[in-house]
């Protein structure tokens, strides 16, 4: 017998696979908020256990290579990332499944959804099934977001029961808004019968053509189209609307505006079933830095906004109106970018930056404590999706993040584990990092 | 001789007033160039430039090939309908395609606002921007302000008007940024819908009524109004438009002392300005045309001369 083979024999054998001793353990479901080991067994969690003595008599049993050190760490639920481009189908050069299930687990995130807006788009059963398939064994779990229309054109309703069906998570024309105010009253009532959450890219597009950049007095300096706040306010305001009269559940996605943040806000208080996330670019970056350079990576839909809607986005997120932080991970191609401002497409990339931006400008700032930011990016997300990841609870999956909180990096072009660099963060220098990624109780990156 | 402080001239924001003075000073030397009979000087022999342009363009490119022809530099103009362009190569590889043909400065046009920056990024050309999406146009408001200060023999204490469509045109802003920083104080005006977002940030004094903005104003720099614009719906009708926002006799019986009547063209006769008024005594329309071919070459000149060392000859 080799040794990797009675290894594995005794790890089949044994009581546990694998334990994660001596780390700060922080789950928002459980409470958890210190030192504490993991025990994982057949890709689940057995246990979390505080006592550091039965730890000890019971590694005695373990090989070296089933232990892993996590002192000075964070221990953690695998990150759940909301909203992510896999690309494929059909934009392959940008990314693919694996290359984006790479780059989450990189980022920490251990689950992902993925955006219909592919080619062709996910709104039909086949779509979904080719996505899922490509999904198998990769770094991350896949959830399948299926499209609102078909061909996500605004007009007729996909085949929604199918692709719940197949076991799509929720449903969005991302990247264009519903904009027929009758197709979203029957998107949302239609979800119901699923209780599914319609998620919604808020932009009123008949306010926002043409727009490259966010309308302020920086597009007026820059003689760069803007977009307006209002476009996404309206958008927001006219989908709790009809989520009040329909009882249907929406999901407001990159929330960008003041107007739209304090509009979410008040229909939390009123009851209405609407809930909302907020990307990293909107909460630590502005317009103001797009007349540095005219880098085409600052060019994301919605645009960076001004000041104070980046404070009212944090606000939201203190407060807790807005409920996840989500990358809406945009990978595009270095000669996509390569370009005239307003000739680039929208977006950028994320996950890899997520968890280091998170840390060094809400954590670090003062703004969120490690709870509040890791329930943003587990707990939450996975209630609104109602997916079974997010805990470190006995018996769930093993899907597990150990992070380093305080290393320091800097953010390179040539680091990506993406097919894409399209990142407006390059050269930034971050505190916190990803040590390792467990998925179903496999090491699927470490540092 | 004093030098610019940058080797390309990508707008008037920013550009100091030393610099603008320089080129005032040098425009002078080529003004005079321009009466000779033989109007053409050695002074950018041996250096090539080329005329990138991605927009429609006649007077512009026009002035900018003459005053480098009339500076002896050997000149290639480029126009997207004669060019790979269709063919969908990419404009950085359009232009280091033209740089490896050993060019040395590029005179850009282009729709898209950030172009001439983004050339800067990749070639070690002087670039000049000729206008650039609604962004700038830093040579026409150079020769609109040259000619104003030929006129009144200095830029400071004047009041300049700029009627029109704020919003799209870059003639406008980049007029905003040399104005100021040499102290003239500026009057926009124009209808609420031709105004951008957040205008007053420009530190102007801005406008919707004719009448008020008018009032102790030295010049008054009149835009063309593109009449594509009625069609998208930013004003009702030409008819209003002229009606509400055109220079005529009649609205500029209240200025009483020495003004001055700008536009920078082609002239929509009738529409933004009467033909009396555009052709009237206190019109230097074609004087800014003449200007123009003094402070391009100035320009040229000016950037080059910061690469290396040559006289005006």
């Amino acid at each position: 017998m080799t040794s990797a083979a009675q290894t594995s024999a005794r790890q089949a054998s044994g009581k546990y696979d694998l334990v994660i001793k001596n780390g700060r353990v922080i789950d928002p479901v459980l409470g958890f908020g210190r030192e504490a080991h993991v025990f994982i067994k057949d890709g689940k969690i057995v246990k979390v256990d505080v006592d550091s003595a039965s730890v000890r008599r019971e590694m005695k049993a373990l090989d070296s290579n089933q232990i892993i050190d996590a002192s000075d760490k964070l221990v953690v639920p695998g990150l759940v990332d909301i909203h992510v481009h896999l690309r494929e189908p059909g934009h392959e050069n940008k990314e693919t499944v694996k290359s984006g299930c790479r780059a989450a687990a990189a980022g920490g995130f251990t689950s992902i959804c993925c955006m219909p807006n592919t080619t062709p788009r996910i709104d039909n059963q086949e779509t979904v099934k080719f996505v899922q398939d490509r999904a198998k064994n990769a770094d991350a779990h896949v959830f399948v977001v299926g499209a609102v229309t078909k061909g996500q054109k605004g007009e007729e309703l996909a085949e929604i029961g199918d692709l719940v069906n197949m076991g799509t998570v929720a449903i969005s024309d991302d990247g264009s808004y519903v904009q027929n105010a009758e197709v979203m009253r029957r998107a949302l009532e239609y979800s119901r019968m699923f209780n599914i959450p319609v998620m919604q890219h808020a932009e009123d597009r008949l306010l926002s053509e043409g727009g490259t950049m966010n309308e302020s007095f920086e597009s007026t300096r820059l003689g760069l189209r803007g977009s307006p706040s209002v476009a996404e306010e309206i958008a927001v305001l006219r989908d709790i609307a009809l989520c009040r009269f329909t009882g249907g559940r929406v999901h407001i996605q990159h929330i960008s505006t003041r107007g739209a943040v304090e509009a979410v806000r008040q229909a939390k208080k009123e009851g209405v079933n609407v809930t909302a996330e907020a990307t990293p670019h909107h909460l630590i970056l502005t317009d103001k830095e797009i007349g540095k350079e005219f880098n085409t990576n600052l060019r994301v839909n919605p645009p960076l906004r001004s000041e104070d809607d980046r404070e009212a986005v944090i606000e939201g997120l203190v407060d807790g109106t807005i409920d996840c932080i989500a990358s809406d991970h945009a990978p595009h191609s270095a000669e996509e970018k390569d370009c005239e401002f307003d000739q680039a497409p929208p977006g950028m990339i994320g996950l890899e930056t997520t968890l280091g931006l998170v840390k060094t400008y809400l954590i670090d700032k003062g703004y969120l404590s490690w709870g509040d930011a890791l329930r943003k990016m587990t707990a939450n997300p996975a209630r609104i999706l109602k997916i079974p990841v997010g805990t470190l609870g006995e018996g769930t999956m093993a899907d597990i993040t150990i992070i380093d909180p305080e290393k320091k990096w800097t953010v390179k072009a040539d680091k990506f584990l993406s097919r894409s660099s399209n990142s407006p963060f390059i050269g930034r220098r971050l505190t916190c990092q990803v040590y390792k990624t467990i998925l179903e109780g496999r090491v699927v990156y470490e540092r | 001789m004093s030098r610019l402080s940058s080797r390309h001239l990508l707008g008037l924001e920013g550009v100091p007033r030393g610099d603008i003075e320089t080129i005032f000073k040098t425009a002078d030397t080529f003004r005079e160039v321009l009466d000779r009979t033989i109007k053409k000087v050695p002074t950018l022999r041996g250096i090539t430039v080329v005329n990138l342009f991605y927009e429609p363009s006649t007077r512009t490119r026009i002035s900018f090939e003459l005053a480098e022809k009339r500076l002896s530099a050997d000149t290639v103009s480029f126009s997207p309908s004669t060019s790979s362009v269709r063919k969908g190569e990419s404009l950085r590889d359009t232009l280091q395609n033209i740089e490896a043909m050993k060019i040395d400065m590029v005179v850009v046009r282009h729709t898209s606002p950030g172009v001439p920056y983004f050339l800067t990024r990749f070639s070690d050309a002087n670039i000049i921007n000729a206008g650039d999406g609604s962004h700038e146009h830093p040579t026409q408001a150079l020769l609109d302000m040259y000619t104003i200060y030929k006129k009144y023999g200095k830029l400071d204490g004047l009041r300049v008007l700029l009627i029109g469509d704020v919003k799209h045109s870059r003639v406008i802003r980049s007029n905003i940024w040399g104005l100021k920083t040499m102290g003239a104080s500026v009057a926009l005006c124009g209808p609420a819908t031709l105004l951008p977002y957040e205008v007053e940030q420009f530190g102007c004094d801005v406008y919707t009524n004719l009448h008020k903005a008018l009032e102790g104003v030295d010049v008054v720099n009149v835009m063309r109004i593109q009449l594509e614009r009625q069609q998208l719906g930013m004003f009702p009708s030409q008819r209003e438009y002229t009606k509400l926002f055109g220079v005529n006799k009649e609205k500029l019986k209240q200025l009483k002392r020495n003004y001055t009547i700008m536009h920078p063209g082609p002239i929509n006769r009738g529409v933004e300005i009467t033909s009396d008024v555009a052709d009237g005594n206190k019109s230097v329309i074609l004087d800014q045309v003449t200007n123009g071919q003094a402070v391009r070459m100035a320009v040229l000149y000016l950037l080059r001369s910061k690469d290396d060392e040559r006289g005006i000859l």
